[in-house]
């Protein structure tokens, strides 16, 4: 009986990875096709990763790994139509400012009343009958492609500072304040902190590539530092992130479990150390109880990187981070070759995107930095986030295949 | 702009390294963490193993084995514990769960059933499982407890609230410890609120005390026997010793009555000491506690193991010590005149005492006057069954001389031959006992009891049965139940 049920099992994994390849070999033909001087890496690298998080989900919940499943059918078509219909990625250019605005409308929607769906104290969510998504990943790629071709237009200007006191001027860097501005004010409403983290430091990392004046980090910092300050005596939710991360990071003090929330950290860094180097197995960890619960709330979507460190070690763990620091290196390479400005930004901006997204989470779970919850890019469980990331990809893509035929 | 996409890759490498740090500090700082209340890591570590099981005396009767769980969801193979016996031997035998923690035997021998324990045995055994990939086995224990007649006292009590303990005078070895209510421990894990909804016929039934060891009971009449003992002992008197009962005894100027607890006449004038403890005529050991002092009768009562926690295997919190109580604590007078001696000497005043430490008085007069080691594990044995320890008497107390116990022998076979105990009368066998029935300043709600030792002659059953809330004497209603348990641990050894 026992050994029968295991039969259907593995060949129900079985057949999961045979489709799983089939249609990464069907992307893989597209770009082939579509974009032939394409860097080679950077599909399979997403591929690995999905892979990864599409184990440890069906590991965890079968039925959400299938659901999964169907999400990366969807961001592989939104990838393939994206590479065979738009072919020039410059022609984005063209229409900066209207995806600028519609970044900024797809982060406000959750607002509206009536389509905004809060989960989890976040009202990040946009409820279409059965469908619900997340603008804010959609929002990311549009706000990347603005402040690429922005940036491009005015990086003189700013790098020089053609205002009084080496400043640039208003009409410069008026409308990057003006987005830039709406975004965080938008964010903060919708209470999703990692968000607002993840897009301020895009627009620093951009910002600096662009212009290498060190002065606009520092304001921008400074500028986070004071936003960061008064949203932490305004909102309740903040201060007790932060009084969390500060009892729960290199200690996890008694105190840590007593908030509601600094029980998911502490039982993600339990999960973390008794990892152990190698880890509990595949299969074999602490993860879910007698009762069918799984200790660390959120394990598919937020708290991935958690389940992964307590069944494949700190080996596993540091090989995904590896497989990151691997497309990072990809992705900048792609715009180090890149001879144009806005392909410059444009890979800087979508690599970083991803590195920046990743490290947030992975940091936020292991205690580095106060928690925020945020998807880790192509493993955590999410329609949106993986539609996004691979739209991120077919982008890169067809920077990549540009740049090489330039060259060659 | 290529300089600072270079920098910007090793900023963001940077960030990313001190993620891997600080998973890595996690995992220095695990054997940390690991104690940790909420982490699942440890606990679940230990259902993994394949905890030793629990038997009988028999070494055969299952008191505690696994059952395995094996679900896709869970990753391993974990063995949850399953009670065969139910509420047969709950209160010794404990439990060991995922929500409770464990209790009993379960929790003070846990070392040994998860085979942590570092024996150079199961040291090698592990580190041989290990590396075969097998499961890790624990040790298994065989306890002292004799199932049938753990079964007699459990049937015997069940419906009161009240418990029994017998033991082998001799070793120490505990034969039967029944306590009622009790509950079903396969209960714990899940449905703990069934367990929390036991009704009793006593006040509150609190099912997961155990009465044998926890119970507070008034010891009364039986408390006679620890003053007979000091009294002989001292050579103050013999049994032969006249004393003159008219009824009552004066104390502070007052009168004390003697009780209904005894057999015959309101009055009884002149009597000996031996049939004073026969009849146990509270008056006459009213005169003797204030001839010897209070002091001279606690004293005695620690010779038997009063005001210390019996040494058995049991976790500490399951154990309570025997003696005068204060306001819920334990209290020694260092000044005589904080006790009433006449009380004390029968047994009111406020003692307290468990079955178990009445068990251990019955059983040092039994085995002339040394108080043994109270044990409930017999053997442990590795997984292929190779005894790994095995327990042996220790003596624990030197209450009073060979002589004296003799002398307090032949005065408790009396109380059983002709006395107050005569409901414990086993054809062929001598008994020598002493009822007790203690008054709670509640009528008809007496602690009633009954200890005892059989046969007189060549101890090999020390018992001691306390029952709370009757309206009945300890003769009519403790006797028959400890008779019945001393039969069923007879007929083992004929």
């Amino acid at each position: 009986m026992y050994i029968a049920r295991q039969d259907v099992v593995s060949t129900a994994s079985l057949s999961y990875a045979v489709f799983f390849v089939a249609l990464f070999v069907a992307a893989h033909l597209v770009v082939r096709v579509a974009l032939p001087d394409a860097d080679p890496y950077v599909l399979p690298l997403a591929g690995v990763l999905t892979a990864f998080g599409l184990t440890m989900i069906y590991r965890i919940d079968p039925d959400l790994a299938f659901r999964q499943g169907l999400w990366v059918v969807v961001g592989l078509v939104a990838f393939a139509a994206l590479v065979l219909f738009l072919k020039d990625y410059r022609r984005l250019d063209q229409v900066k400012y209207i995806l600028g605005l519609a970044a900024i409308g797809l982060l406000a929607l959750p607002a509206v009343p009536g389509l905004g769906r809060t989960i989890n104290g976040a009202s990040l969510w946009v409820g279409v009958g059965p469908v619900v998504f997340q603008p804010g990943e959609f929002a990311k790629v549009l706000l990347v492609i603005f402040l690429a071709g922005y940036l491009r237009d005015n990086r003189e200007m700013l790098s020089m500072g053609s205002g009084r006191y080496g400043l640039p001027s208003l009409k410069h860097f008026g409308p990057l304040l003006i987005i830039w501005g709406g975004a965080m004010l938008v964010l903060f409403q919708t209470n999703d902190l990692g968000g607002g983290l993840l897009y301020f430091s895009i627009f620093l990392a951009m910002l600096w590539v662009a212009t290498a004046r060190w002065a606009y980090v520092a304001v921008g910092g400074v500028l986070f530092a004071v936003g960061a300050y008064a949203l932490y005596h305004v909102t309740p939710h903040v201060q007790e992130r932060v009084a969390i991360w500060l009892d729960c990071s290199w200690t996890v003090s008694n105190a840590c479990p007593v908030y509601k929330e600094g029980y998911q950290l502490a039982q993600s860094i339990y999960a973390i150390s008794g990892g152990g180097l190698f880890g509990q197995g595949l299969g074999e960890g602490v993860l879910i109880s007698p009762e069918g619960h799984t200790y660390i709330p959120y394990l598919s979507t937020d708290f991935i990187f958690a389940g992964i460190a307590q069944e494949l070690g700190l080996a596993g763990a540091a090989g995904l981070v590896l497989l990151y620091v691997v497309f990072l290196y990809r992705g900048f390479r792609i715009a180090l070759m890149a001879d144009d400005g806005f392909s410059k930004l444009l890979a800087v901006g979508l690599t970083s995107a991803l590195a920046i997204q990743a490290f947030i989470i992975t940091g936020g779970v292991t205690g580095l930095i106060p928690l925020t919850g945020i998807t880790l890019p192509f493993v955590s469980y999410g329609g949106s986030s993986i539609v996004a990331n691979f739209l991120i990809v077919g982008l890169l893509l067809m920077v990549s295949n540009h740049v090489n035929r330039e060259r060659a | 702009m290529n300089p600072q996409i270079r920098r910007l890759f090793f900023v963001l490498v940077t960030l990313f390294v001190a993620v891997i740090g600080m998973s890595t500090w996690w995992l220095w700082k695990a054997p940390d963490l690991e104690a940790r209340r909420g982490n699942p890591n440890l606990l679940v570590k230990q259902l993994t193993i394949e905890r030793g099981r629990i038997f009988a005396a028999d070494g055969r009767t299952v008191f505690a084995r696994n059952r395995k769980v094996k679900k896709k969801s869970l990753g391993r193979t974990w063995f949850l514990r399953v009670y065969p016996r139910h509420k047969l031997v709950a209160h010794p035998v404990g439990y060991s769960t995922i929500e409770r923690s464990r209790t009993g035997l379960e929790k003070s021998l846990n070392d040994y059933l998860t085979g942590s324990n570092a024996n150079l045995d199961t040291v090698l055994n592990n580190a041989l499982d290990k590396l075969k990939g097998l499961t890790q086995k624990g040790n298994d224990v065989v306890t002292t407890i004799n199932a049938r007649a753990q079964k007699v006292a459990m049937d015997a009590l069940a419906g009161k609230c009240g418990g029994a303990v017998a033991l082998e005078p001799s070793t120490g070895r505990v034969l039967v410890l029944a306590s009622q209510p009790s509950y079903d421990p396969n209960l714990v894990e899940g449905h703990f609120n069934q367990i929390l909804r036991t009704k009793a016929s006593c006040g509150s039934a609190s099912p997961l005390l155990d009465r044998a060891t926890q119970g507070r009971f008034i010891p009364g009449s039986t408390f006679k026997v620890v003053t007979a003992a000091a009294a002989l002992d001292t050579g103050r008197y013999t049994p032969s010793s006249r004393f003159d009962d008219p009824g009552y005894c004066i104390e502070y100027g007052k009168k004390v009555s003697n009780f209904a607890d005894q057999s015959g006449p309101e009055v009884f004038g002149n009597v000996s000491f031996a049939e004073a403890l026969e009849h146990s005529i509270n008056a006459v050991f009213c005169n003797i506690g204030k001839t010897l002092g209070p002091n001279t009768v606690l004293r005695y009562a620690q010779r038997f193991g009063f005001y210390e926690e019996p040494p058995i295997e049991l976790p500490s919190e399951e154990v309570t010590p025997s003696g005068l109580y204060r306001k819920g604590r334990l209290f020694l007078p260092k000044d005589p005149n904080q006790v009433d001696p006449g009380r004390l000497a029968f047994g009111q005043e406020r003692l307290l005492v468990t079955p178990l430490q009445m068990a251990l008085v019955a059983a040092g007069i039994g085995n002339e006057g040394i108080v043994m080691e109270p044990t409930l594990v017999d053997r442990i044995l590795a997984p292929g069954g190779k005894v790994i320890e095995r327990s042996s008497p220790k003596e624990w107390k030197k209450a009073i001389k060979a002589r004296t116990a003799a002398e307090l022998t032949a005065m408790m076979r009396a109380v059983v031959e002709s006395g107050t105990g005569t409901a414990a009368q086993i054809s062929g066998v001598p008994v020598a006992g002493k009822t007790g029935t203690a008054e709670t300043g509640v009528s008809g709600r007496n602690d009633t009891w009954f200890i005892a030792f059989a046969p007189a002659d060549r101890p090999q059953v020390a018992i001691a049965v306390a029952l709370s809330g009757q309206s009945g004497t300890g003769g009519a209603t403790a006797a028959p139940i400890a008779k019945a348990i001393i039969e069923a641990l007879l007929k083992r050894n004929p």
